[in-house]
């Protein structure tokens, strides 16, 4: 996991293009059809229109105050949807932002701080995010998929958990590996309820002050590296068993789009490249390419549900897909015995040479694949 | 927050949505205000204050990239570098060729001045830009784009090249004192980058890599700064990091008849060679710390030349014709010199490094050779056995990596591509 990230949910929300600069030099004076005009002063920040139809939302913004100002599209929780920084006083400065219905504040920050001055605006039907019937195929196998891995990973779990706490360190070790697949297999979407990833899935230098380790990678450490269970371990085991039920129970309800799973898919690759590769995952039990290959298999899942639409909008990007997947794949297998079996090579005995040889075959697939989300929204 | 954003005024070019080109960027506005990074002078392009004659690395001026020969081996030495080497990673010959001629077509907008692609923003929300963005708004700064080939390119059972591998693009014997680290060495390709700005040269390298993703992989790259040697003989002879000035015989940008003699191939060996050049690449650390424990005097003999002014033994000005007798047996400079070597001469286009420490708090430095001539067999490799030898040098230095490629002719037009005649 990474420390930082977006949640699936604002990724896909909030997607917005800012176009270049325009000013005092150009006539731009927010022309375009249904501009919005933004009047920002040091005390007050007027809005033309405050009923917008959805879609491609533009705001002409004027800083006719004193101080450099910002404004911001914002969510009703205060995530944002758009913004821009620095229009300097009696400059001009132009927001774009593909926006869905519902309710957003406009914001004015005169002297770029604080809370700014806010205006409500709704927006409403138009044209939606473009969704066809393929689409939401697409979306609906994605959701049974991600429901159907944390179904089967919470036995799994069990079994880890149950070792755990009986203090049976050979059983805990055996199990422990297995019970994160499909936790890998689709964490984006995991990771988009903020609050389970940092309780089950942190490593140590996750932590922020104060917080409590919990989760796989502190009982990792407790099996791999003190060789012992105590009763703190112990009492860890039946917390992670009770966070992971929470996320079987939540993840079917997570805001899932064309969008979010191409740039699920993208981001699982970005786990690779970032925690496995470099060993940094499973510094201890050194179990990396387990998680290596979970990651690949749920970004593959994304890919071939997102396919049939991919591949009519850019043919090209949709083949070079399928090679890197299957030669990624070849190369992973080179490190197990037995293709059904998840018993692979401990990455403490994957030289650096190999290890590059990962990194590049990551890379050629991650590439293109970050291209997906564009070949889905065309 | 991203540089377009922080444009204080003006349209970039008339064109929203457009990449602008980093030269056009110079001149809109009005009040001549570049891109935000460039406004407050702070970029390393510019024009030094207090200059009086601005120096061809102040111009920021473009080189042009189409020739008979590829630009970056008699253009006058830039400050900076950026040397990739590659493997190539796709086993496909027609992808190698598609990737040869997409790296020709981003290298002719990037050493104009342009970002790659479709720019750096201004394109689809959802899709990672084409260019990585980090030279917009920076002057083309004389990049130069060198490709070269490595003689793994030619292995059989590869590309169905075996039959093309010039004779001149030998496996390097090793010297003696080499102690090459395989992690530094090699490469089926290279990129020269070369710039006066290392963001812009380092912006090219990484572009040419992403686009070589799934074809190619980075197999090592190295950045080098305050070139040590000149191509430009009236300017001042550059000083390597042990503060002599190395390199003062080298062949001129401008002396056609010697870079006939000395560095183009003639296509004799190979044909698709005609034009083209042999680079050597040698990573060279210098033990830095005891050179600087060593005695005037020996520092002197070692060189051949005075601290000060350059000049050879017995001479007093650094171009003065050095009596070679007067040094001693082990001096560099007689070792390494033409007449000494039957008249074998490179064009030596090096850069110093730093690589940071090494974990034993030295530093992690020296010079980053690159070696130019026509013919590897009769230059690099004779006057390297020679320097290994005997060269008193060696005590202080150690070559820790080693690449040799066969840099193809230049490309001539918009329909041409780098290595064209090698494929063709």
């Amino acid at each position: 996991m990474r420390a930082v990230r977006f949640s699936v949910v604002t990724a896909a929300a909030t997607v917005a293009a800012l176009t270049a600069v325009t000013g005092c030099a150009e006539k731009s004076d927010g022309k375009g059809e249904g501009a919005v005009q933004v009047v920002a002063k040091d005390d007050s920040c007027d809005v033309s229109k405050t009923k917008l139809p959805a879609g491609h939302v533009e705001l002409a913004v004027q800083n006719k105050g004193s101080k450099v100002t910002e404004v911001y599209v914002l969510f009703p929780d205060d995530r944002i949807v758009a913004e821009r920084e620095n229009i300097g006083p009696g400059t001009k400065a132009t927001i774009t932002a593909e926006i869905k219905a519902g309710s957003y504040e406009i914001a004015c920050k005169p002297g770029m701080k604080g809370h700014g001055i806010r205006q409500k605006i709704e927006v409403s039907g138009g044209k939606a995010a473009k969704r066809s019937p393929e689409m939401d195929k697409a979306v609906a196998a994605y959701r049974t998929y991600v429901q159907a891995q944390a179904d089967e990973t919470l036995p799994k779990v069990k079994v880890f958990t149950d070792a755990v706490a009986a203090g049976d360190l050979e059983a805990a070790k055996k199990a422990y590996a297995d019970s994160r697949i499909g936790w890998e297999r689709t964490e984006p979407v995991a990771e988009s309820f903020g609050d389970i990833d940092p309780k089950v899935d942190v490593r140590a230098d996750g932590l922020e002050d104060g917080q409590k380790w919990t989760g796989w990678h502190r009982l990792e450490k407790a099996l791999w590296q003190d060789k012992k269970l105590g009763a703190e371990e112990k009492a860890l085991a039946p917390t992670l068993h009770k966070d992971l039920l929470d996320w079987q129970k939540r993840v079917g309800t997570a805001d899932i789009t064309p969008t979010s799973m191409a740039n699920g898919a993208k981001e699982l690759l970005d786990e690779v490249a970032t925690g496995k590769v470099t060993g940094e995952e499973e510094r201890y039990s050194h179990t990396d390419l387990v998680d290596f290959k979970a990651n690949v298999e749920g970004a593959e899942q994304s890919y071939q549900l997102l396919k049939p639409i991919a591949s009519k909008n850019d043919a090209a990007l949709t083949a070079t897909l399928d090679k890197r997947f299957a030669a990624l794949n070849t190369l992973l297998d080179k490190y197990r015995e037995d293709k059904s079996s998840y018993a692979f090579t401990s990455y403490e005995k994957v030289g650096k040479a190999d290890r590059k040889e990962l990194s590049d075959a990551v890379n050629a697939l991650a590439e293109p694949l970050s291209r997906l989300a564009a070949a889905v929204t065309k | 927050m991203s540089e377009q954003d922080q444009q204080p005024t003006g349209d970039a070019a008339g064109t929203p949505g457009r990449a602008p080109s980093r030269r056009a960027l110079l001149g809109w506005g009005g009040a001549g205000l570049a891109l935000g990074a460039a406004v407050a002078g702070g970029t390393a392009a510019a024009v030094r204050s207090g200059d009086t004659a601005v120096t061809a690395a102040d111009s920021g001026a473009a080189v042009p990239f189409h020739g008979a020969h590829q630009a970056g081996i008699a253009t006058a030495v830039q400050d900076r570098l950026h040397f990739a080497a590659f493997d190539v990673t796709t086993e496909d010959r027609a992808e190698l060729v598609a990737l040869l001629k997409e790296w020709t077509r981003a290298a002719e907008r990037m050493t104009a001045g342009h970002a790659v692609g479709d720019g750096a923003y201004g394109g689809l929300a959802e899709a990672p830009p084409d260019d990585t963005g980090e030279a917009l708004g920076l002057r083309p700064s004389r990049l130069t784009l060198t490709v070269g080939f490595g003689p793994s390119l030619f292995a059989k059972g590869r590309f169905g090249l075996e039959d093309r591998r010039p004779g001149a693009l030998v496996d390097l014997p090793k010297f003696p004192g080499d102690n090459l680290d395989r992690a530094r060495s090699g490469g089926d390709l290279c990129v020269q980058a070369c710039a006066d700005d290392p963001q812009v040269a380092v912006h090219a390298i990484r572009n040419l890599a992403r686009i070589g993703m799934g074809r190619t992989a980075i197999r090592w790259s190295q950045l080098g700064f305050g070139k040590t040697s000149s191509t430009t003989p009236d300017a001042q002879t550059p000083r390597n990091m042990m503060g002599f000035k190395d390199g003062t015989r080298n062949i001129s940008g401008t002396d056609t008849a010697a870079l006939d003699r000395h560095v183009w191939a003639d296509g004799k060996d190979a044909g698709w060679m005609a034009g083209g050049s042999y680079l050597v690449a040698r990573r060279i650390r210098m033990h830095i710390e005891t050179w600087d424990r060593t005695g005037l005097q020996e520092q002197e003999d070692v060189f051949g030349r005075d601290k000060g002014e350059g000049a050879p033994v017995g001479k007093a000005k650094e171009r003065d014709e050095p009596f070679l007798k007067a040094m001693l047996p082990t001096a560099h400079v007689r070792l390494a010199h033409p007449d000494t070597n039957d008249g074998a001469t490179i064009l030596r286009r090096g850069y110093s490094f730093t690589d940071g420490t090494d974990g034993l708090g030295r530093l992690d430095a020296g010079l980053f050779f690159l070696a130019y001539q026509r013919d590897t067999r009769t230059a690099f490799v004779p006057l390297q056995r020679r320097l290994a030898a005997h060269d008193a040098l060696n005590e202080y230095i150690q070559h820790v990596g080693s690449a040799h490629f066969a840099v193809p002719p230049g490309v001539r037009d918009t329909d041409d591509w780098w290595g064209r005649a090698l494929f063709s």
